[in-house]
């Protein structure tokens, strides 16, 4: 069988090697965590601690706020010394819980660690709501209303995102390498969950070495090993799941309609700790790498631990001109160092000024590369010049709002232009639109 | 009070750029042409340099002066210009005179390129408008062709004929091929034939296109539909004929087709967007110019055809266009 392949994408530069192959070491507790409410799509968590209370490691101090909405937890004992506005990644200020650590790390209760065979559905999707689970690949939506579809959608397929196709990133690479066990259980329990008869581990050609430690796992439980090209945005959901499965994701629709649930490895690995032993999401892999960095590894981080830390924990080369949370191609550049890691930082990756492009925009050319490159098939050079013209309409026309924002256009374009930029611009004017209406 | 330095730049994703620029793919091209323009020399001689010299230099100080004075920042350095009057050229004869050269160039720039708003906008072929526009304000300067001097770079220019022109006089004189043209000569594919600058060495032209396509600046689309499509159709019209119509061998490597198929249908600017759409516009180079060739007034039908299916290409790309993936074809597209 010929494997299918996802239209366009591009070949980035990998950049992988530096921290590939180095196990990951537990970064040391920061002075103070700053554990931003709102560290998911949906509402945010509601405050339910106060300034010079103490808490627990793995305390709530933040109430889900609705159904698609998850708690927040202390990522360490100590002391809360605010509940304030602070730098969030998103670019603004957002409400968070200032705790300053005690040093002890003291566990709130914690559950004996069980089988998940015991509990019921209804059980363990209760866990993974109260842990906090979300995507950990950097969209952070919550698990639980993931494994929640609305009556009769059949899921039949769970695919494990092992994907890692930003460049610099290799967090998901070494959870798979190093919580195998883990991640294979969590398979079982989204198996379980969903009543899925298949399961596949998608990841691209460059990892043979994970390929072959998966191999024989794989064998033994029935599970699939899809081992995809490397084209950059392998890992987007819907190209991961055309490449897998051959099914195509309607534009307007979600995996589940076409009855497939993708979960990213770090989720899985934390959602069998929130089965298995009721722990909460309070710690992730990051890659902390990039040209500035002098010491590039992978680090075990506590949500809430300033990015800061982490750069002076690993060293940099100069003070770098840019920061970016996630990977280069959707990562998101930081104003300042004091923005936290959350629960969906995959990566923290600091460039110096003559790292970063510098050219700017020229006129189109027409080459069409943008066109080949989009994995939507769409035509970005189109779009881009509505957009930019505030045509929403004829924007529209061309599925403006289908684009997923992989960037593989403006990465591509030899005129410079930033067109997944103005293409972003149009997805919001038309929904900003829509809602007028 | 100082003001105080920003920490970090903030841009949106992507942070990464793939490195290949406008200025990067004209140089590939112009390089990908550098043993077209030395089998020039070589075969023509000093006039073939002259001719080089005047059109690439005249268009680069033709751009800048008009953005000098239209008061627009000079682009030049884009390489843009330079491609341009280095196609020019290769639709010259080598005996073109100083002026003709000169006006080819500034046409090409002011009237194929700059009055439409420069790089990017023109929808036609610069260097081909600049040709037609000579070729019809001064046919006989535009086919006066000398016959190649191989290596001997200062001897008198001879009059001769191009085999396009010397079949299509003799088919039209005496009603069948001359007997040279109905036999294939290899000596058409190493150029060693009377005609423009750029369309002597079809080997020349075909080794930089693979440097072309190996450095994925142009696509393998439009050439191989365009050679295909004079092949099959020459082909047919052959196997009817071989006494009236040439070989399609001798299409392929005679007059300006290599040059058109690899780098003048291929110009980024004038040919559609998509795979499909520029499969559709090689098939249409391929069908006007062997129409032309074989049934027109005009012994070389390359540079119309291209232009002709430059008028099309808007219309191509409005109507193939790819599906959006996860999407019927019937939603939401125009």
């Amino acid at each position: 069988m010929i494997q299918p392949s996802f239209p366009g994408g591009t070949h980035p530069p990998g950049h992988k090697t530096a921290t590939a192959d180095a196990r990951s070491e537990i970064c040391p507790l920061p002075a103070e965590l700053v554990i931003p409410l709102a560290q998911h799509v949906g509402a945010p968590a509601l405050p339910c601690v106060t300034a010079g209370q103490w808490v627990a490691r793995g305390q709530l101090v933040g109430r889900a706020n609705g159904f698609v909405s998850v708690p927040v937890h202390a990522s360490t004992s100590g002391l809360v010394t605010a509940v304030e506005p602070r730098p969030h990644p998103c670019g603004a200020d957002l409400p968070a819980v200032v705790l300053q650590p005690d040093g002890a790390d003291t566990w709130a209760d914690e559950y004996q660690k069980q089988s998940f065979h015991v509990l019921s559905v209804e059980a363990m999707l209760e866990r993974i709501r109260e842990a906090g689970v979300v995507g950990m690949g950097g969209a952070a939506f919550p698990t639980h209303v993931k494994l929640d579809p609305p009556q009769g959608k059949v899921i039949d397929t769970v695919i494990v995102n092992a994907v890692e196709c930003e460049p610099w990133l290799t967090a998901d690479r070494r959870v798979l390498l190093e919580q195998t066990e883990k991640v294979l259980t969590g398979l079982e329990i989204l198996q379980e969950i969903s009543g899925a008869d298949h399961a596949y581990i998608g990841l691209e050609d460059n990892q043979p070495d994970v390929a072959r430690l998966l191999a024989p796992h794989c064998q033994k439980r029935g599970i699939g090993l899809a081992v995809l090209p490397t084209k950059y945005p392998q890992g987007a959901e819907r190209q991961l799941i055309y490449a897998v499965t051959g099914r195509r994701v309607p534009a307007r629709g979600l995996p589940m309609d076409v009855g497939v649930l993708v979960q990213n490895v770090g989720t899985i690995a934390a959602l069998t700790d929130a089965v298995t032993r009721g722990r909460p999401l309070i710690e992730r892999m990051v890659t902390i790498s990039g040209p500035a960095v002098v010491r590039p590894q992978n680090l075990r981080v506590r949500i809430g631990t300033p990015v800061a830390h982490l750069l002076e924990h690993c060293g940099v080369t100069e003070e770098p001109a840019m920061v970016i949370l996630g990977g280069p191609m959707m990562g998101s550049a930081q104003h300042t160092p004091a923005v936290p890691v959350v629960r969906g930082t995959s990566g923290v990756l600091a460039f110096r000024r003559q790292d970063l492009p510098t050219t700017t925009a020229g006129p189109c050319v027409r080459c069409g590369r943008c066109v080949n490159a989009c994995p939507m098939n769409l035509q970005p050079t189109f779009i881009a010049d509505f957009a930019r013209r505030d045509e929403l309409e004829l924007a529209e026309r061309f599925a403006a709002r289908n684009c997923i924002e992989c960037g593989s256009c403006s990465f591509i374009c030899p005129a410079n232009i930033p067109l997944v930029q103005s293409i972003r611009y149009a997805k919001g004017a038309i929904l900003a639109r829509r809602r007028r209406i | 009070m100082e003001p105080r330095t920003p920490l970090l730049i903030v841009s949106p994703s992507p942070h990464l750029h793939a490195g290949l620029t406008t200025r990067g793919m004209m140089g590939a091209v112009l390089l990908a042409l550098l043993p077209a323009a030395a089998t020039s020399i070589y075969l023509f001689g000093l006039p073939a340099l002259r001719v080089l010299l005047i059109c690439v230099v005249g268009s680069v100080a033709m751009e800048a002066l008009w953005q000098k004075v239209a008061d627009q920042p000079i682009t030049v350095r884009d390489g843009s210009a330079a491609l341009t009057g280095l196609l020019v050229a290769f639709n010259l004869p080598a005996s073109s005179p100083w002026w003709l050269s000169l006006l080819g160039a500034a046409l090409a720039i002011v009237v194929g390129k700059q009055v439409f708003g420069g790089l990017g906008h023109n929808p036609f072929n610069p260097a081909l408008v600049a040709r037609i526009v000579l070729l019809i304000s001064f046919p006989s300067a535009m086919t006066h062709w000398t016959a190649p001097q191989p290596g001997r770079f200062l001897a008198d220019a001879i009059s001769a004929a191009t085999p396009l022109s010397e079949s299509q006089s003799a088919v039209m004189l005496t009603g069948h091929l001359p007997q040279h043209i109905i036999g294939f000569s290899s000596r058409y594919l190493l150029g060693n034939m009377p005609g423009c600058l750029g369309e002597v060495s079809a080997l020349a032209l075909l080794l930089g296109a693979l440097f072309l396509l190996w450095w994925g600046v142009i696509s393998w689309h439009i050439p191989i539909s365009y050679l295909g499509t004079v092949t099959l159709l020459s082909g047919a019209f052959w196997l009817i004929d071989p006494s009236r119509y040439p070989h399609p061998a001798f299409h392929l490597v005679s007059g300006g087709l290599m040059l058109g198929a690899c780098y003048m249908a291929t110009d980024l600017v004038t040919s559609p967007l998509t795979s499909r759409g520029m499969l559709l516009f090689g098939c249409g180079c391929g069908l006007f110019t062997v129409l032309i060739r074989l049934f027109g007034s005009y012994p070389e039908g390359v540079a119309f055809s291209i232009l002709l299916m430059n008028a099309v290409t808007p219309l191509i790309d409005r109507y193939v266009v790819p599906r959006p993936f996860g999407m019927d074809r019937s939603r939401e597209l125009a």
